[in-house]
């Protein structure tokens, strides 16, 4: 099920069982949905985002044997969410390492690693157990080029699951895009589908510089579809150039992650029942990030909303609308508003936890009242 | 303050050199307990025989360069009070419990392993989000619970049901929380099994694994000054629980060394049950166990075999008194055990463990079957007992299961209580709101599941909230 996955992993089994478990972390997830209108190119195909970060990292392992990977219960228990399955069996336990059950301990070694002139991986089983580690990220990965006068790189990538999953409580289900995106000397990226998982997550391990990788456990397991292009093993995505996920002239959606497909579903619903035309991008990369694309959009639709899971507070959602308000205020009809994760510790009760985060319904009202339809 | 250190640091270095047999006498512990201050000296003795430098006293200079590591040879020995067939093997000591105790003791190890198997069994059917069982090692935590005082803190990870058990935690209580019912006294705000209670001092469990440690050595910080203020009241301990995983993080180390440095009264209590998920022993850690590392901080350390009811009891008895003498000390129990179940209900062992494996533990050593064949060679146990306590103990917990799963949800203002000791006007805003909303569609809302239906959220309305319980404490 899935209440558990943090003070545990196995979320496969549950998966296998779906009618025993409590709650399902994929019913409320909205990608299906877009898949339902889009057409696709021939040569294209279904892949989850799950085997999508999984390829990217069996393609750059394959490539660079200097590429491995070391977290908790990343190798024989092919990670707590089976993101690393099958690497321990190709690239063998030098390349793909287990870790004893010490964050700042191994993101410590692979930030070493990478001084060393590794490419290391590292996994978290959860952003929210980096925070043990975070001093490594932010003072010795983001800082160390920059302070050894430009001639010590740390090429490393931080990946793992970021934001609330489902039932897991308060210490487990934290959005930390807004901690990361704050700190010069990382880049962070968000990657939404498919093909933004395998594109970023090639990109980051390619990287010279110290790259944040913010999955989200909610989306491992959907379907996107993957361009023949994407398919390809030299594909990546070049960072600080957001998607527009669907054009639109009467409002600008500007969002990440897993409130991309919230974005789309409710565009679809706004275009239903009011007939408006919302544009929606899909940030992919936080830092850097592409403002020009805001600007041009907002230059479009003159209405902006910022919409993201993370707390409201000093968020997500605050640095776009200032960024917009600083570079394209004079093409606002109205002020830009925010949808966020609510100001509480998260929840566990279900009914509350939905509630603590944007919906649908709620990106839906707040783009209505802002068109004033 | 430089000054002042440098004057102390003469002063030892004078006291030193003016009473050799004092020093001598130090040999063995090195630390003097009283003043738990080290000798130390500005400068090496000429012509001595052993390193006289404030950062190791007392090492004898040798010529042979040798490295030296912990060899299978010579690993902490295990103590043991039964053997694995019940038998005692510590003749010198008798058990300090009269029957009625050791039964008591029996029956809470035994209503943690049945409630674990109805509650994983929950899980499975839907009932509850999550669950985490203790098979196996029901043994260390009542047992040691049984030697600490009930007012006594505890820190505990996830897996010592039986502390809270054996501490007067009521099924019914443990259950509710898992339902996060009314009577959860989290009030439906964490994962089951996060249990804590003021009344029985016990913390509430953090997912977050090994934040327990050093917050156990700042809390028996506490306690020690308290026991010093206070000498004439009960001294108390805390008692901290941990796996041999969480024992790899940072704030393990972090919590050892300063509860040693500190000289805090706490009871490391590490149940090393072989796994941390699916990490085996040998890929979190090399060296002899945990136990070693509390000799390597300066703590006074044992091995015990957790499936020994009784070894872990006498093993937490003397460490509790010795954590109490000189003003406080920590002390730390290795317990060893083997997890004999899932590490929880999201996991499935067989993944990376034998099924072999594991039937051969659970055939071949148990706490509780231990205990039962102590009890029986003593005619104070036999088959027709055991069968009414099983089945008396599974209808107490169904009735707890059967009551929590009908028991309301936590009152509604719940919701927005315990974030500000005073209601802002945006959270009576809110309620307003919430109330208009309620009885505008009655049909809608059904309110009937939880506690008090409307009326908690009245009593806020009408000014009646007084703060989360915690401001009244102090
Ligand atoms: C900081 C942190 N990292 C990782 C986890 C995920 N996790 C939960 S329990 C667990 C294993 C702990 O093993 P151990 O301490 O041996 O206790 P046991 O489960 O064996 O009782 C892990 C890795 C966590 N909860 N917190
Ligand atoms: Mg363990």
């Amino acid at each position: 099920m899935v209440g558990s996955r943090l003070a545990r992993p196995a979320a496969q089994l549950l998966r296998s069982s779906p009618s025993a478990l409590p709650r399902s972390s994929f019913q409320r997830v909205s990608a299906p949905a877009v898949s339902r209108w889009r057409t696709y190119a021939s040569g294209s195909k279904e892949m989850t985002v799950r085997d999508a970060l999984n390829e990217a990292m069996a393609e750059e392992m394959e490539k660079n044997s200097k590429v491995f990977v070391l977290g908790e219960e990343v190798a024989q228990y092919n990670g707590a969410y089976k993101v690393t399955k099958g690497l321990l069996d190709r690239f063998g336990e030098k390349r793909v390492i287990d870790s004893p059950i010490t964050e700042s301990g191994f993101a410590g070694l692979t930030v070493g690693a990478a001084l060393a002139g590794l490419h290391p991986i590292c996994e978290f089983m959860t952003f929210n157990f980096a925070m043990q580690a975070i001093d490594q990220i932010i003072n010795s990965a983001a800082k160390t080029h920059y302070m050894s006068g430009g001639i010590q790189p740390c090429n490393i990538t931080f990946r793992g699951p970021n934001g609330f999953a489902s039932g897991v409580a308060a210490q487990h289900s934290q959005d930390y895009t807004a901690w990361y995106g704050s700190i010069p000397g990382l880049k962070v990226v968000a990657p939404y589908s498919s093909e933004d998982a395998k594109g970023l997550l090639k990109a980051a391990i390619r990287d010279p510089n110290p790259v944040v990788v913010l999955e989200n456990e909610l989306l491992y397991g959907l379907q996107f579809e993957m361009s023949e292009e994407a398919q390809s093993d030299e594909f990546v995505i070049p960072f600080g150039k957001a998607k527009i996920e669907r054009p639109g002239k009467d409002i600008t959606m500007v969002t990440l992650s897993r409130c991309v497909g919230q974005c789309l579903v409710a565009a679809e619903q706004l275009k239903s029942k009011y007939g408006v035309e919302a544009e929606v991008i899909n940030l992919r990369s936080i830092k850097p990030m592409d403002v020009e694309a805001i600007v041009k959009s907002v230059k479009k639709t003159g209405l902006m909303m910022a919409v993201e899971s993370g707390f409201p507070s000093f968020g997500v959602g605050a640095e776009l609308i200032a960024l917009t308000c600083e570079y394209a205020f004079d093409y606002l009809d109205a002020p830009p508003i925010r949808v966020t994760g609510a100001e509480v510790p998260t929840p566990y009760a279900q009914k509350l936890e939905e509630m603590a985060f944007p919906s649908e319904q709620l990106i839906v009202d707040y783009a209505a009242k802002l068109l004033k339809v | 303050m430089a000054t002042r250190r440098i004057v102390t640091g003469l002063r030892g270095a004078l006291a030193a050199w003016a009473t050799p047999l004092r020093q001598h006498g130090l040999r063995g512990g090195m630390v003097c307990s009283q003043c738990q201050k080290r000798w130390s000296s500005v400068s090496q003795r000429p012509g001595s025989d052993r390193v006289n430098f404030p950062g190791a006293v007392n090492s004898l200079f040798t010529t042979g360069l040798e490295f030296k590591r912990a060899t299978e040879d010579d690993a902490m020995p295990t103590y043991r009070y039964l053997d694995q067939e019940g038998t005692v093997v510590d003749k010198a000591h008798s058990v300090d419990l009269s029957n009625e105790q050791i039964l008591k003791i029996y029956r809470d190890m035994v209503t943690v392993s049945i409630m674990d198997l109805i509650m994983f069994d929950a899980q499975r059917q839907g009932k509850i989000s999550f669950y985490m069982v203790s098979a196996g090692e029901e043994g260390i935590a009542v047992g040691s619970s049984s030697a600490l005082s009930h007012n006594d803190p505890v820190f505990a990870q996830y897996r010592e049901h039986g502390v809270y058990i054996h501490r007067g935690t009521s099924i019914s209580e443990f259950i509710n929380q898992c339902f996060s019912t009314t009577h959860d006294l989290g009030k439906g705000r964490n994962m089951p099994v996060h249990y804590g209670s003021a009344k029985q001092h016990v913390h509430t469990v953090s997912s977050t694994l090994a934040t327990q440690l050093p917050q156990a050595s700042g809390a028996a910080y506490a306690l020690k000054l308290a026991n010093l203020a206070n000498p004439t009241d009960e001294q108390r301990v805390v008692a901290c629980y941990f796996g041999e995983g969480a024992a790899s993080e940072g704030d393990f180390h972090a919590a050892l060394n300063i509860a040693a440095t500190r000289s805090c009264p706490v009871l490391f209590i590490c149940r090393n049950n072989g796994y941390a998920i699916s990490t085996p022993t040998l890929d979190q850690y090399r060296g002899d166990g945990i136990a070693s590392r509390g000799v390597g901080y300066g703590i006074d350390t044992v091995r015990v075999d957790g499936n020994d009811v009784f070894a872990m009891r006498r093993a937490t008895l003397e460490a509790r008194a010795l954590a109490l003498s000189g003003g406080g000390r920590p002390v730390l129990i290795e317990a060893m055990s083997y997890r004999v179940s899932h590490h929880s209900t999201s996991d499935d062992s067989f993944a990376y463990r034998a099924k072999v494996e594991v039937e051969d533990w659970k055939r071949r050593d148990n706490p509780i079957t231990r205990l039962r064949k102590y009890m029986e060679a003593r005619e104070m146990w036999d088959e027709e007992k055991e069968k009414t306590l099983r089945s008396d103990l599974r209808q107490e917990v169904l009735k707890a299961y059967r009551a929590a799963e009908k028991e309301k949800k936590p009152a509604l203002s719940g919701v927005i209580t315990d974030v500000y000791k005073e209601m802002t006007e945006e959270q009576m805003e809110q309620l307003r709101r919430v109330k208009r909303l309620v009885e505008t569609y009655p049909e809608e809302y059904d309110l009937s599941e939880f506690d008090g239906g409307m009326d908690s959220v009245d009593e806020v309305l009408n000014g009646k909230y007084q703060g989360p319980s915690s401001a009244k404490v102090s």
